[in-house]
């Protein structure tokens, strides 16, 4: 398991290949990529992530743990960027590897929850018209009943 | 203890963190006591179903103690992903 917080960009290809490697009794491996979207009526300048350092790498490690016992995986990784990325850049990855697929698609989906709301991170959208806080969405805090 | 501030948060304040003496019992009470400072905190606590709060880099709730904390955030919910 591996949890990563960085500024630099990360190379999503070399990201995955190394993290399939390796990997004799695991049947299946699910990747997920997020990248930062334009506005369509707004274009965006750049997105800017804040994070909470020391808290973000401990929140993601208990939530990658969590995802590793609770789906059986044999290996769980999460990278995720902060600072200034413009439109096109990857923010995130988060990996899974289980020995059957649908371990892996729920442990990456699980990921996804809860790095999106209990992971500290902020996102401000920088446009012509200015800069705005992206706000924490209802549905985000509703997907984590599921689990 | 440290009290740490983000994004919108941290704007409205004015600065990332500080350092404050308080006997505050509970987050509730360190929040009471920040906003009878000034007005830039009175305004930024205004609404606290706006706000979370990590105790030691943990999130819990306002009515957490404060007794033997180190560290003390607020924020607004988090937008990761």
């Amino acid at each position: 398991m591996r949890v990563s917080v960085q500024e630099a960009p990360f190379d999503l290809g070399g990201e995955s290949d190394a993290f399939a490697a390796g990997h004799v009794d695991m049947g299946a491996i699910v990747t997920f990529t997020g990248i930062v979207r334009d506005l369509p009526d707004d274009p965006m300048q750049a997105m800017e992530i804040e994070h909470y350092p020391g808290m973000t790498e401990a929140a993601l490690s208990d939530i990658a743990t969590q995802a590793m016992t609770r789906f059986s995986l044999g290996d769980a990784l999460v990278i995720h960027r902060y600072g200034r990325l413009v439109p096109g850049e990857l923010i995130m990855m988060v990996a899974t590897a289980a020995r059957h697929r649908k371990d892996a698609f729920e442990g990456a989906e699980f990921l996804m929850d809860y790095l999106k709301s209990r992971a500290p991170f902020w996102k401000r959208e920088i446009s012509a018209k200015g800069a705005e806080w992206v706000a924490a969405k209802d549905e985000d805090e509703a997907a984590l009943n599921r689990w | 203890m440290d009290v740490l501030y983000f994004a919108w948060v941290r704007e409205r304040i004015g600065l990332p963190r500080e350092k404050v003496e308080t006997n505050a019992a509970t987050v509730a009470d360190l929040v009471a006591e920040l906003s009878a400072r000034e007005d830039r905190y009175a305004v930024a606590f205004s609404d606290l179903s706006a706000l979370r709060v990590a105790v030691d880099q943990e999130l819990t709730d306002f009515d957490a103690p404060l007794a033997g904390v180190r560290e003390v955030a607020f924020f607004p919910p988090m937008t990761g992903g």
